[in-house]
């Protein structure tokens, strides 16, 4: 519990918006994560909705497809009682021409508190944050960041493997597209700020120009030590980009087969962002793998976004030492 | 106090302690001790529940000042039909106890909620009204009370 | 017309004096110290100055004609007054392209009339700039076009290039490569490394630029054309062009101010301003960049000036154009950033270019009586920051705002008139 305070009282306070992990630094990781514990005894309930954000108004532009994601924000700020807008635009409908800037500015103008953003371009939520007064949460920008992912993926491990403080000493192997993944991006970046060691296995193809941390492209001399094998989507057309040879080679070398599974620690976890491609990176019914918790990542997505909402719009700014009534 | 909650509703039958994050956790947690204490010596097997509720997320102030929540709720039994008895260290303004209402309110519907506080300092901005004082102890606005199992500090 | 320019040290390809220049109708008539005063003389004070042969930049984008909205040749010529130019190669990615006599007759035509400095306009290799068939270089070089190039893209196919530079060799041209081999920077935003990694950005590899500076320079070898690279921006395009003139090829090359002062880290900002084609590299190119200015492996300095209308620029990295706008602070740039001989940096500015874009009949001359007026004066030390909504480009979307520029121009002189004087333009 000391530690908790420490916690709360050590990290800068107060940020507007949640862009990514890196911004959000190690205080504030802690405190979405010790504030989710709240928002999952909420959603415990039978009736779960608390008036916290009565009054505020959340909408969610959409400038890519992502029903979960959307469906997960629109839950968790209907569970804190805002309102909730939704502003939708296929990529593919998209005219280039048209202003983003013009779109939100719009939108705030009709009075929003935050801006959930999913865009496909990478940066496009740190421009959205520039023009809007409101709180802007990036929702996953391009390969770039998806920070709430990455918190709730943080939050999944921390809780299933019933940790209180970080993910010291554990041993995480995100596997897949990491190229073109803002899932890997984000959510390595959680794990190695609560101090997990994270090692990112996939082809030379499937890996970043320049990567920091430690890589490697043989999965088999890794499965056997892991605490959580962390499965990325792979997405078909990377082989007409000739980024793999098949879908059946990538499966062989990097998909979580039968085989692979029965070599998994007994309580090594099994992650996935979702959605799954069944045969490819997971060759398994993961109803039967006992260490899977992607159900889990979907609820606790849930408790974690509410956590995020409450945090940029219900911390307020002002100084506590400084509004009646709040000393008692 | 202790005494007190005991005498008013004739026993423990259908009594609940419920502390409010989180100044009130330990009081509740106390309270509740030296009331099972108090009650076995003469019936034998007293219990009574203790929960905690944080209120934080039906506060009144939310956006106006940095959220910090206690612990997570705990209220691991039911509350319809119980006479609930709030416990909070100090009694200010009154707008937490309505927050912790509000709460309360969310996981059922007692049959009544009491209020038990361990100093009544004063300054009501709301119309609540504590069932059980430990000491009323008259102050300043700005000044701030704390207190801890060891003691009360006005600072 | 005529003007007494007095007090300067004079900087050419002759060396270095200090004296005065008069000027009259169209022609320098006079240099040397403490010149009398005449009363129809209309003096310009240079204490403090550097008077060299007027800059010459072969790159810049004046997007007229079809993009009116970024920038005009009336504006574009403006800001290159102000940046001391007396002569610029607009580059052919017009619309429609300037890759016919019509089409470079009206940019030229274009130019005279604004009056501003020489718009020389450059032909485009292949119609359209579609890099499947060539244009007609002979006609063109007719019309005065002496520098061809597909910029804003680079020639794919090496056999069409092969072609362009056999039939080029007969005909008194240059053929400029943008070098950027297409199929490794297919969506590319940013320069390939650490910083494109975290940022999740497509990047654009060294090697894309490097492979067709090769490759053209092997294409030179084997058909004896003149080439010029433009923008080089890596370590290894220096290396090469090095090597190439190291065996005699007839290969020239230039730098952009950008390619020398910023690197791609500034895109963690995510502003498009800092978008550019070929894109900001790291602090190791620009040293390799810087060095190659410095000992002559890269000729010249050009702006690839590319102005944008600011709703571009607010687009997301990858949907947002390339490029930036440089002619107003080239100079600001270059003198800030390159510790070589001033005498050097002019070169880069000014007869080096002049003679790669085959105006060096009448721009980049020594400053002797008898040579045509085209004159540039200016305060090598003086401190100062960009203000973009002072610029004289129709487009602002330049990146130095906030970033210390060494040295500004005082006067610019060309064909005789003063078209800038104390940093203002003189209308007309």
């Amino acid at each position: 519990m000391t530690s908790v305070e420490q916690r709360q009282s050590a990290g800068p306070r107060g940020s507007r918006s949640l862009l990514s992990i890196d911004e959000l630094g190690t205080d504030g990781v802690f405190r979405i994560l010790d504030l989710a514990d709240h928002m999952v005894e909420v959603n415990r309930r039978p009736n779960p909705k608390v008036p916290a954000l009565r009054g505020k108004t959340v909408c969610n532009v959409f400038f890519e497809d992502s029903t979960r994601t959307r469906l997960s924000f629109e839950t968790a700020a209907k569970r804190l009682s805002a309102d909730t807008m939704t502003f939708s635009v296929a990529q593919s409908s998209l005219n280039k021409g048209e202003s983003l800037r013009d779109t939100i500015e719009t939108i705030a103008a009709m009075g929003v508190d935050a801006f959930v953003i999913r865009h496909g371009s990478s940066g496009a939520p740190w421009m959205v944050d520039k023009w809007t007064q409101a709180s802007v949460i990036n929702a996953g920008d391009g390969w770039h960041a998806h920070p709430t992912q990455a918190l709730l993926d943080a939050y999944t491990v921390r809780t299933t493997l019933n940790r209180t403080g970080g993910l010291e000493g554990l041993r995480i192997a995100i596997v897949g597209d990491v190229k073109h993944s803002r899932v890997a991006r984000s959510t390595s970046a959680v794990f190695r700020l609560l101090g997990a060691d994270v090692t990112l296995v996939a082809p030379r193809t499937l890996l970043p120009p320049v990567v920091d941390e430690p890589t490697s492209e043989n999965l088999d001399a890794l499965i056997d030590d892991v605490d959580v094998l962390y499965l990325l989507r792979m997405q078909s057309e990377r082989m007409n980009e000739a980024l793999v040879p098949s879908l059946r080679e990538y499966t062989t070398r990097f998909g979580l087969t039968p085989q692979r599974a029965g070599r998994l620690k007994q309580n090594a976890l099994v992650m996935h962002p979702g959605p799954m491609n069944r045969g490819v990176e997971i060759a398994v019914d993961p109803a039967e793998l006992p260490g899977a918790v992607i159900t889990q990542q979907v609820s606790n997505g849930i408790a974690v976004r509410m956590a995020v909402l409450f945090e940029l719009l219900g911390s307020g700014h002002g100084s506590a030492d400084t509004l009646e009534g709040s000393s008692e | 106090m202790a005494h007190e909650i005991i005498e008013r509703n004739r026993g423990l039958d259908g009594v609940v302690l419920v502390g409010i994050q989180r100044g009130g956790v330990w009081l509740a947690k106390a309270l509740g001790a030296e009331i099972v204490r108090i009650e076995d010596r003469e019936s034998g097997h007293a219990s009574v529940p203790v929960g905690s509720v944080d209120a934080s997320l039906y506060r009144d102030d939310i956006g106006l000042r940095p959220v910090a929540p206690g612990s997570v709720s705990e209220l691991e039994f039911d509350i319809d039909g119980v006479t609930v008895v709030l416990v909070d260290d100090v009694l200010f303004t009154g707008r937490t106890v309505r927050a912790a209402l509000d709460a309360i309110a969310d996981y059922g519907r007692p049959r009544a909620v009491q209020l038990a506080v361990l100093i009544d300092r004063g300054h009501r901005e709301l119309p609540i009204r504590p069932d059980y004082v430990g000491k009323n102890l008259p102050t300043s606005g700005d000044e701030s009370v704390s207190v801890t199992s060891d003691g009360v500090v006005i600072s | 017309m005529s003007y007494l320019v007095t007090g300067a040290r004079v900087i050419d390809q002759n060396g270095e004096r200090r004296g005065d220049v008069r000027v009259n109708d169209g022609f320098i008539v006079e240099v040397g110290p403490d010149l009398s005063r005449n009363d129809q003389d209309r003096v310009l004070d240079a204490s403090g100055c550097v008077l060299s042969p007027g800059f010459v930049d072969l790159h810049v984008h004046l997007r007229e004609p079809g993009r009116e909205d970024a920038e005009t040749i009336e504006t574009g010529s403006r800001a290159a007054a102000l940046g001391g130019f007396t002569a610029v190669v607009a580059m052919p990615n017009t619309d429609p392209t300037q890759d016919s006599v019509e089409v470079v007759d009206f940019v030229r035509r274009q130019g005279e009339r604004a009056g501003w400095c020489e718009v020389s306009p450059s032909g485009s290799i292949t119609v359209s700039r579609a890099g499947e068939q060539l244009t007609p270089f002979a006609e063109l070089a007719d019309a005065g076009v002496r520098l061809f190039t597909d910029d804003g893209n680079g020639v794919q196919d090496p056999l069409l290039m092969r072609r362009a530079y056999e039939y080029a060799s007969d005909l008194d041209v240059t053929l400029a490569q943008h070098c950027e081999v297409e199929s490794l920077t297919a969506g590319a935003v940013m320069h390939e490394g650490e910083c494109c990694s975290k940022l999740g950005l497509p990047g654009w590899p060294s090697l894309a630029e490097e492979l067709m500076v090769h490759r053209d320079i092997e294409l030179v070898r084997l058909t004896g054309a003149r080439a010029h690279f433009l923008h080089l921006s890596t370590a290894g395009s220096v290396d090469l062009v090095r090597a190439a003139k190291g065996a005699g090829l007839p290969v020239t090359a230039e730098a952009t101010p950008h390619h020398i002062s910023l690197t791609d880290s500034l895109l963690a900002s995510y502003n498009a301003l800092y978008k550019v084609n070929p894109p900001l590299r790291t602090p190791q190119d620009l040293a390799a960049v810087r060095d190659g200015l410095a000992d002559g492996t890269i000729d010249a300095i050009a702006t690839d000036h590319a102005p944008h209308v600011p709703e571009s620029k607010e687009r997301p990295l990858d949907q947002a154009p390339p490029g930036m706008i440089g002619l107003e602070t080239a100079l600001g740039v270059a003198l800030a950033h390159l510790e070589m001989p001033l005498v050097d940096v002019i070169a880069a500015m000014s007869w080096k270019p002049a003679a790669i874009a085959g105006i060096a009949d009448r721009h980049g001359r020594p400053v002797e009586p008898g040579e045509p007026a085209n004159l540039t004066v200016f305060d090598p030390s003086t401190e100062w920051e960009v203000v973009p909504a002072q610029l004289a480009s129709k487009s602002h979307n330049t990146p130095y705002v906030g970033i210390p520029l060494r040295g500004r121009v005082r006067h610019t002189i060309f064909n005789g008139d003063a078209v800038v004087i104390d940093g203002k333009l003189q209308d007309k």
